[in-house]
């Protein structure tokens, strides 16, 4: 132990984690108002709390769109530091490249105890000038440099009227030190970690996100490698110690980048085995051949069960044989994806629609917010 | 007598706990109902006892694994790994069934009101008087009965699985039953409503039609079926086919030397 604390001293938090992993399955958890009516934190919570054992208490985490009305318009950044030192020179960064319309610690709930909680912090922040189509690839590339280039400083998320929380925990532990159900938002997802491969530490747990992008996923990605490189030539840099976070780069990359239609991206995340394709009708097989041959690199293998928040939209996708598990069910104007159909049940006793994906193949839950909610949210109401 | 379980709130250590603790004063109760069960795992797991058990509420992963004797009764769905390695009596659905349903089953029934997901029968086997039998009401996901080494599995396809009415599949071709139907089978049978495409089917597997002897016994278990779960329309025996293994040891000079 004496020499534990030794090396951790001279160790960042993510270096000491990585080297102490504790080799040890999850559990996603995703609800989205498609008319866009915020609710508050309290229904993702109970239901990711009831499939506390499905995590060991090394990750949780939470991703929340609407919950910054006033600051609709304005990037959103949350991050965390390990140290002042960190603080500082992110802080100095922001202020070269954004106004900073307001800078504050994130509230928290000092009675929950957590193993060594960094420093949470967020901004708002409103470009100094107007760089049109380019923001966001300004955006990007800002992200990889805070990651990459100032040590024990992460960009937890980084889009507009979204933000994530996250750490080291039980779900239930870390929702309630975040005090999400304070918040209401739209769309809500969740994760329960169990790591079994990269170490539990406060940047790894999920979700990942980039732009307004977030990522839960349970499952292992195989083919993190080929995916790492292929985004990598695209200036997206891993560093997170973890394969999920190529998944959140993958989306910005394919949807916001290529601008691929959503109703055909499981054909590259997800791609049909060649012999199902051969068997397509010759039109459709032509269009899933292309995208399976220019996209090759994109193709997510190894067994996975994914949540997709983005601001518009919730999307969930499992692996093409189904090796995680994954339940959807509609009512009313919600929709909920969850890795056990008891934890929808939970919050939703009696939903019109409960169905079982099938592998491969997506559920999509568009938002589309009526016209004058839209205006009131512009207002900041 | 009959006893009556309140579920709410319980984390599924206590709630087993409890289930234990009323077989241990009465080890033959007529009736243990369960209410308001929400995701609790491992219910009447390793139970060896024939008493009747009537859960109301979702339960969660591993329902009746390993058990030996009980007669369960969901009136909800059931998640996954129902019926896990279960050596004897039987796991009734009223809904529909997650993934590895009867996953290594040994022995005992399980019958499922709609449909089940992928992996149903996954390894089920039999040795001796001990054959494991699994119906399905509804349609079978993806792998039905992969590695299967014994036992019987019969799918009615009297019900449209939830996903049809959610989802657009590519090249969704309407039958009751996945792709890689009987994948590794060595041993056992699978009755379907229906044909199945060639495609669908494991490299060790052979379709056949049924004949009388086989007729017999689909008469026997549509008839259970339709005792649990009312009769919803005529069914003949003789629109099935039949699955079964060419060979018992597909690989067995593979090893060889």
């Amino acid at each position: 132990m004496g020499e534990k604390l030794e090396i951790m001293e001279r160790m960042t938090r993510k270096e000491y984690s990585t080297r102490f992993r504790i080799p040890s399955g999850c559990a996603v958890f995703g609800v989205v108002n498609q008319k866009g009516m915020r609710f508050s934190g309290q229904t993702v919570l109970e239901g990711i709390t009831m499939m506390h054992d499905r995590s060991n208490g090394l990750g949780g985490g939470f991703a929340a769109y609407g919950i910054y009305p006033r600051f609709a318009q304005e990037w959103a950044f949350h991050l965390i530091y390990e140290d002042r030192i960190a603080q500082q020179q992110a802080e100095d960064l922001l202020g070269q490249n954004f106004e900073i319309l307001l800078s504050e610690e994130i509230p928290t709930d000092g009675s929950i105890r957590l193993d060594q909680p960094p420093l949470n912090y967020r901004y708002f922040l409103r470009c100094q000038k107007n760089m049109g189509k380019h923001e966001q690839d300004f955006i990007v590339n800002l992200v990889m440099n805070i990651n990459s280039n100032i040590r024990g400083a992460f960009v937890v998320s980084s889009g507009k009227n979204m933000g994530i929380f996250k750490g080291v925990g039980y779900p239930e532990d870390i929702g309630r030190y975040y005090r999400i159900q304070e918040y209401e938002g739209y769309l809500w997802t969740s994760h329960g970690r169990f790591p079994t491969n990269s170490a539990g530490w406060w940047g790894g747990a999920h979700p990942f996100g980039l732009l307004n992008w977030s990522v839960v996923h349970n499952g292992e990605i195989s083919s993190y490698g080929s995916n790492k490189r292929f985004v990598n030539d695209f200036g997206y840099k891993c560093t997170l110690s973890t394969d999920t976070e190529v998944i959140a780069y993958l989306f910005d990359l394919l949807v916001r980048r290529e601008k691929i239609d959503l109703r055909l991206l499981h054909l590259i995340l997800a791609a049909p085995l060649w012999e199902e394709i051969e068997r397509l009708a010759p039109d459709i097989r032509k269009v899933v051949t292309a995208l399976r041959t220019v996209y090759g690199p994109a193709l997510l293998n190894g067994p996975f069960n994914i949540i997709i928040g983005h601001n518009d939209f919730m999307y969930a996708l499992n692996d093409r044989i189904k090796l995680r598990p994954m339940v959807a069910a509609r009512h009313q104007d919600y929709m909920y994806v969850s890795s056990e159909e008891a934890a929808i049940r939970k919050v939703c006793p009696s939903p019109s629609l409960v169905w079982r994906p099938e592998g491969g193949q997506p559920v999509i839950g568009r938002v589309s917010i009526p016209r004058k909610a839209k205006l009131n949210q512009k207002a900041g109401v | 007598m009959s006893y009556c379980i309140s579920a709410k709130g319980l984390n599924y250590r206590d709630l087993n706990q409890k289930i234990k603790v009323v077989l241990a004063k009465n080890p033959n109760p007529a009736m243990l109902t369960i209410k308001d069960v929400c995701g609790q795992k491992y219910i009447g797991d390793g139970i060896q006892a024939d008493i009747q058990i009537q859960i109301y509420g979702v339960p969660g992963n591993d329902l009746g694994a390993f058990m030996d004797g009980p007669h369960i009764e969901v009136f909800d769905n059931v998640q996954d790994g129902t019926g896990n390695t279960m050596n004897e009596g039987s796991i009734i659905i009223h809904g529909n069934a997650g993934d590895i349903l009867g996953y290594s089953m040994r022995g005992g029934e399980i019958f499922v009101e709609k449909s089940v997901g992928y992996r149903s029968g996954i390894h089920m086997k039999s040795y001796g008087k001990k054959v494991p039998v699994m119906v399905i009401g509804g349609e079978a996901g993806n792998f039905l009965g992969e590695y299967m080494a014994g036992g019987m599995i019969i799918l009615l396809g009297l019900h449209k699985k939830e996903s049809r009415q959610a989802e657009m599949t590519l090249g969704c071709d309407g039958e009751i039953v996945g792709n890689y139907v009987g994948t590794g089978m060595h041993g056992g049978i699978i009755y379907i409503r229906g044909r199945v495409s060639d495609y669908k089917l494991g490299k060790e597997v052979k379709q056949m039609a049924v004949d009388a002897q086989d007729k017999k016994i689909l008469r026997t278990y549509i008839q259970k079926y339709q005792k649990y779960f009312g009769k919803s329309q005529p069914l003949k025996t003789d629109g099935f086919t039949k699955l079964i293994p060419f060979s018992h040891r597909p690989y067995g000079k593979l090893y060889a030397y």
